[in-house]
């Protein structure tokens, strides 16, 4: 177990590596770059800004300076918020971030696994059909509607919640985005908890708990809902991930300063290092919570091994 | 060792209290913007919302009263010499920075000698152009010691042009004209604009600026007017989705939204009655026409007809639901330093079926035959231009011309013009940086970068130079006034909408007037509770 | 109950079929017949696929045709232009034809007298002709052509879910939507269970250093910046519905690679696996008659929810300007010009809401009655 963590954390490093070299390339080949903005600029100006930003050496001197930087964990300079190193930048929006994606995600699991096992032990009943008519409401209904009519509703009309902004000190900021970002991950969650309880109670060893007569809940727990999580924590390693790294549309529409916003604004602004201090950020969340799934799936199955 | 955590706490709420004590006192104002400034150095910034900040925190020789008037600023009073070339400054005796330092003719050269330095690589350089030596400057041809600016004594600053720039103070109420602190930006480098360091001369200073979040500034004590100011606290928070702001608006967490969500403008208007605020504004929305060599489109009887088939008012009326204007001429009315009757297109009263009749003649002279020609519409994604765009296909099938929708990425779009991309139409938009009609005429003059479709015409050429070289204003207008009837006849770009401003104001704010160039400082602000 | 096939007279006894032995999909197939959500829901999904394919030719107004004169129209049954703006209408028309005259409305034509000093012109007659609200003008003009009768028939146009922003009926515009978010929904699905499937079940039956290989590919995938995949794709192949398409098809397997793996990594050390592979069978016999099946749960699960989020990032794409092109559309982009239109022109948001819920709805039944017939334990 330690072994294979300690293998999988190495094969983290060429991982980022090659998600690094791969990224820096690409973004480079589309066209336009930092300071094509619709009111265009004078050529002679033009130079001397890539001239100050180190825009004006060849492709590869760059990335080697740039992978120089990144080495001493400095991710450079933003082109579009030039006041703020990139690092800056993540310094106070991972925060905001990872907090309403830390409150979001535990609301959504904690709600998702009770509806989506009672929905279960009660399949085909009246209930189930509610949780599951609901859920399916929950992800049909995308953020960019919810988000506006939470912050109507709760926000203009009854005036009980802000409409919007932001305070680290004060929760009451908080409510909107964290029932935002849970809701459809409740649904998902519900659903994909529901299907696995159902496979999870059929299976041979929950039978035989039965049969040895030990209490419903207990079965249920112990081992329905241990294996029926397995595929729900496949899915959640990912959407964890997603969810710390913040939701563009959630932090638009409610303006909360997290990094959800920096991979659009930095793609459509051309920002090279606010994009590339971006997917540095996704991939490593990306690898440490799809190696917390694995590692997760030996606890939750005793029969995955990894040797 | 382990108290000090509880008497921190302690502290801290302590601080709080005051905090809050000290907050109920005073007045904040909250203000929406289209989006967060690139950078608090305003050498480096380009955009509407970025002056909109630094205005608050700069004050510059000039400024803009509530009316959008150039009034006195650092400057109390100036001389104009005879040939119109050099303008002299009279720097007023209280004008201090925010650590109270006197704000000296010196701190002025420093800023403009800074902006056109190469190494600087100011975005905005181009504008002061009109200095005497300032291009050469910005090439590098010469240093910046030789740029036409002058410190006499500590309150007279004089600058020397290279011609009569009949809007040269105009100009001077552009961020780029804004002064700096020198000691500050030697010392502290491209760290200056941060909290606690920065060292402004304005009505503000700054408190915190958090990305995405707000910027939020309060009254700066050494301002020299500082006791007339009413709004003690700003916080300036970017809404890049207008409907939010709207929102927050009517939760009154916002007092005043620089711009509306478009789609909601008949709830507005119903709703909000006198805090909807639609002005003129001085900008304009056009159609560059280029299309490849060879192409019906280089036939200015093509373009002509084109023009004339383009029903401005439903685009503005039901697209833009009157947020925009319709358009009939390049250089938007109301613009200072121009004739009395600019030129525009004859037709705006003619009615649209005679139009077409025309457009179709027009057509047949230049041989198109009806449904031989097929043209791209491109445009960047939003969508307000799409549904412009998708308007105006439909307008063109009525002359039997077939147009082809291409959506397109933002920055890829503007990319493309500039590099000169093949295209046939596309959507441009220009908003003036000081109102004069050059600053709009010469985005069509032979080599300028802003000329997307490429266009060139001796005879415009030679009258803007001309206009350049005449001091006697109404000459100068007149001699533009032609040049823009040539733009007009030869539709290289055709003018579809102009511009108005709009915002929402909450009944609180006083002193927030309608203006042209769309400049609201706090400092003429106050809040009523 | 309707687990229980119920016996009727015209149907013969299901024993015999038991007798001969049904392969596995027979097996499921009979049992998601029985499955009264799921069937209703299949022929939901048949009605919509079909609304796609033959909506457009079908509805009475193209999906491209504007009405300049009804825009942001409310949804209605009662057809358009409304009584009230007829004569107000025809007037203004009138007044651009430069004729004078008190219009009369009956039985749904107008009718003006107008005389005038100079013949008249029977060109006139164009203005109503290009009127959205007017159809069949004509001059019925007395001998001397000076005077006569102008009349025309007010057009009666049905915008049931109303028209959008310029004027474009929105109920075409949601076949036209439904067509193109249910072929992304389709490919993004055949593209994860095609390669996701595989890929995962591939990964997690070699185990070890493979699947470490394998996985980490994934996480690259995984963390490349989408949007500029696909810029980069439009840029080098042109602006294409293709190119969407296979921008979403690429990145939603991902998903169904890991979940697939999950499960195989625990299905490899159940005994009937080792039965298997003590009696010889291949890797690859095993993968496909063992593995494979197995896993179909949660497959199917969670293609019902790769549907939705197929479709909703295609709305992302072409809100940056990089989905489909106009005068194309699709549900998500319609849905989210709607949130934009939500105070004041509703239904722009409320249809096109109401369509895509409709289709995940039958979606999700379909496919947990997929999963309850395909489940080996419920025989």
């Amino acid at each position: 177990m330690l072994r294979y963590t300690l293998r999988r954390l190495a094969s983290a490093v060429p991982t980022v590596f090659i998600i690094v070299t791969l990224t820096f390339f690409m973004i480079r080949l589309a066209p336009g770059g930092p300071f094509d903005l619709e009111r265009p600029l004078d050529p002679l100006i033009m130079e001397n800004l890539k001239r100050a930003y180190n825009l004006d050496g060849s492709l590869w001197s760059q990335y080697l300076t740039y992978m120089g930087n990144l080495l001493r964990g400095d991710l450079g300079p933003s082109f579009t918020k030039r006041d703020f190193s990139v690092n800056d930048l993540f310094a106070s929006g991972l925060p905001v971030s990872m907090l309403l994606g830390g409150l979001a995600i535990s609301l959504a699991v904690l709600i998702g696994t009770v509806l989506g096992a009672i929905a279960a032990l009660r399949q085909n009943s009246w209930l189930d059909y509610t949780i599951v008519g609901l859920a399916t409401f929950g992800i049909t209904t995308p953020n960019f509607v919810v988000a506006p009519l939470l912050s109507l509703f709760f926000g203009v009309i009854l005036r009980w919640l802000p409409a919007g902004g932001w305070s680290a000190s004060d929760p009451a900021y908080w409510v909107l985005p964290v029932v935002t970002l849970a809701l459809p991950q409740v649904a998902v969650i519900a659903r994909l908890v529901r299907g696995a309880t159902i496979e999870a109670l059929r299976s041979n060893h929950v039978r035989t708990a039965r049969a040895y007569g030990l209490p419903a809940r207990t079965v249920v727990v112990k081992h329905a809902l241990r294996a029926a999580m397995l595929p729900a924590v496949s899915y959640l390693g990912p959407t964890a991930a997603g969810l710390l790294t913040g939701s563009v549309v959630v932090e638009t529409i409610f303006g909360l300063p997290g990094i959800g916003r920096y991979f659009v604004q930095g793609a459509l602004g051309r920002d090279y290092t606010l994009v590339m201090g971006t997917v540095v950020v996704i991939a490593l969340f990306i690898l440490l919570f799809n190696l917390i799934v694995d590692l997760l799936y030996t606890l939750l199955d005793p029969r995955v091994r990894y040797d | 060792m382990t108290r000090l955590p509880l008497r921190t706490g302690a502290c801290l709420l302590a601080m709080i209290v005051a905090g809050a004590g000290a907050a109920a006192a005073q007045v904040t104002l909250v203000r929406g913007n289209d989006t967060d400034p690139a950078t608090l150095d305003h050498h480096l910034t380009s955009t509407v919302a970025e002056s909109r900040i630094l205005n608050d925190l700069y004050e510059g020789l000039v400024v803009q009263d509530a009316r959008g008037e150039v009034v006195p600023g650092v400057a109390e009073s100036w001389e104009i010499s005879e040939d119109g070339l050099t303008y002299s400054f009279k720097l007023r005796d209280d004008a201090k920075w925010s650590n109270g330092d006197p704000v000296v003719a010196g701190d002025f050269v420093f800023a403009l000698r800074r902006i056109v330095t190469p190494a600087t690589a100011a975005v905005y350089a181009n504008i002061l152009y009109p200095i005497l030596n300032a291009e050469a400057v910005a090439s590098g041809q010469m240093t910046p010691e030789e740029l036409g600016v002058e410190a006499v004594d500590d309150h007279t600053l004089q600058i020397t042009l290279n011609a009569p720039t009949p809007y040269f103070l105009e100009l001077l109420t552009h961020q780029s004209s804004l002064p700096l602190h020198p000691a500050t930006v030697e010392a502290e480098g491209a760290n200056f604009t941060r909290p606690g360091v920065m060292v402004t001369n304005g009505a503000y200073k700054l408190v915190s600026f958090v990305p995405n979040d707000r910027i939020v500034m309060e009254k700066n004590e050494h301002f020299h007017g500082a006791q007339d100011i009413a709004v003690d606290r700003v916080e300036w928070v970017p809404f890049e989705d207008r409907s939010a702001c709207l929102r927050r608006f009517e939760a009154q967490e916002v007092q005043i939204c620089t711009d509306v969500p478009a789609e909601q403008m008949s709830y507005m208007r119903q709703n909000l009655g006198e805090k909807l605020r639609i002005a003129p504004y001085l900008g304009t929305y056009y159609l560059p026409v280029k299309g490849a060599d060879g192409s019906p489109l280089k036939d200015k009887r093509v373009r002509q007809a084109i023009s004339l088939v383009l029903d401005r008012d439903f685009i503005a009326e039901q697209v833009w639901q009157e947020t925009m204007l319709s358009g009939y001429s390049i250089v938007p009315p109301g613009i200072s330093n121009y004739v009395e009757t600019p030129p525009s297109l004859d037709y705006a009263e003619e009615d649209l079926l005679d139009r077409e009749d025309r457009a179709k003649a027009l057509l047949e002279e230049a041989g198109v035959a009806e449904g031989s020609l097929t043209v791209q519409l491109s445009y960047n994604s939003s969508e307000n231009h799409r549904n412009t765009m998708t308007a105006i296909a439909d307008m063109l099938k009525n002359i039997g011309i077939n147009a082809t929708l291409n959506e397109m990425e933002g920055t890829n779009y503007f990319n493309y013009l500039k590099e000169g991309g093949a295209f046939d139409i596309v959507r441009a938009g220009w908003i003036g940086d000081y109102s004069d009609p050059q600053n709009f005429l010469f985005l069509f003059e032979g080599g300028v970068p802003f000329n997307y479709p490429r266009w060139e015409n001796a005879d415009y050429d030679a009258l803007m130079d001309r206009a350049a070289q005449t001091q006697d204003l109404d000459a100068r207008a007149q001699i533009m006034a032609e040049a823009e009837t040539i733009l007009l006849d030869e539709v290289p770009a055709i003018p579809l909408l102009t511009y108005s401003s709009r915002a929402l104001v909450s009944d609180r704010v006083q002193g927030y007037e309608d203006n042209l160039p769309d400049v609201h400082q706090t400092r003429w602000l106050s809040l009523s509770q | 109950m309707t687990e229980m096939p119920i016996p009727t007279p015209g149907t013969p006894a299901p024993a015999p079929d038991a007798l001969v032995g049904r392969s596995l999909w027979q097996d499921a197939w009979i049992r998601l017949r029985k499955n009264r959500a799921a069937v209703a829901s299949a022929l939901v999904l048949i009605f919509l696929g079909l609304v796609g394919i033959f909506g457009p030719m079908l509805s009475p107004h193209d999906y491209t045709r504007v009405y300049p004169q009804f825009v942001r129209a409310p949804a209605s049954l009662e057809p358009y232009p409304r009584a009230d703006v007829v004569i107000p209408n025809f007037e203004r028309t009138m007044a651009r034809a430069r004729v004078e005259g008190t219009p009369v409305l009956e039985n749904g034509t107008v009718s003006v007298e107008i005389a005038d000093d100079e013949p008249i012109d029977e060109r006139i007659l164009r203005y109503f002709q290009r009127s959205d609200l007017f159809i069949n003008p004509r001059l019925d003009l007395a001998p001397d052509g000076l005077s006569g009768t102008l009349s025309a028939d007010v057009e009666q146009l049905y915008f049931l879910f109303g028209t959008d922003a310029v004027g474009r009926d929105l109920m075409s515009r949601i076949f036209i939507g439904v067509r193109i978010s249910l072929a992304i929904g389709l490919l993004a699905s055949a593209m994860a269970l095609l390669l996701g499937v595989t890929y995962g079940a591939i990964s997690g039956y070699l185990g070890g250093r493979v699947d470490n290989v394998m996985m980490r590919i994934v996480d690259i995938l995984y963390s490349l910046p989408f949007i500029f995949f696909v810029i980069l794709l439009v840029v080098f192949f042109g602006r294409n519905i293709v190119i969407i398409f296979i921008a979403i098809g690429a990145t939603e397997w991902l998903d169904m690679a890991r979940i697939v793996r999950g499960q195989t990594l625990s299905l490899k050390r159940q005994e009937f696996v080792q039965a298997a592979e003590a009696l010889g069978a291949t890797r690859a016999g095993i993968l496909i008659r063992h593995i494979v099946p197995n896993t179909l749960g949660p497959v199917i699960v969670f293609v019902t929810l790769l549907v939705p989020k197929a479709i909703l990032l295609e709305s992302l794409l072409s809100f940056l300007g990089l989905g489909v092109q106009e005068p194309l559309t699709s549900l998500g982009l319609l849905i989210s010009e709607g949130a934009a239109n939500m105070r004041g022109a509703p239904w722009l948001l409320i249809w096109p809401a109401l369509t895509l819920t409709a289709i995940l709805f039958a979606l999700n039944f379909l496919g947990d009655g997929l999963r309850d017939s395909l489940d080996p334990k419920d025989r």
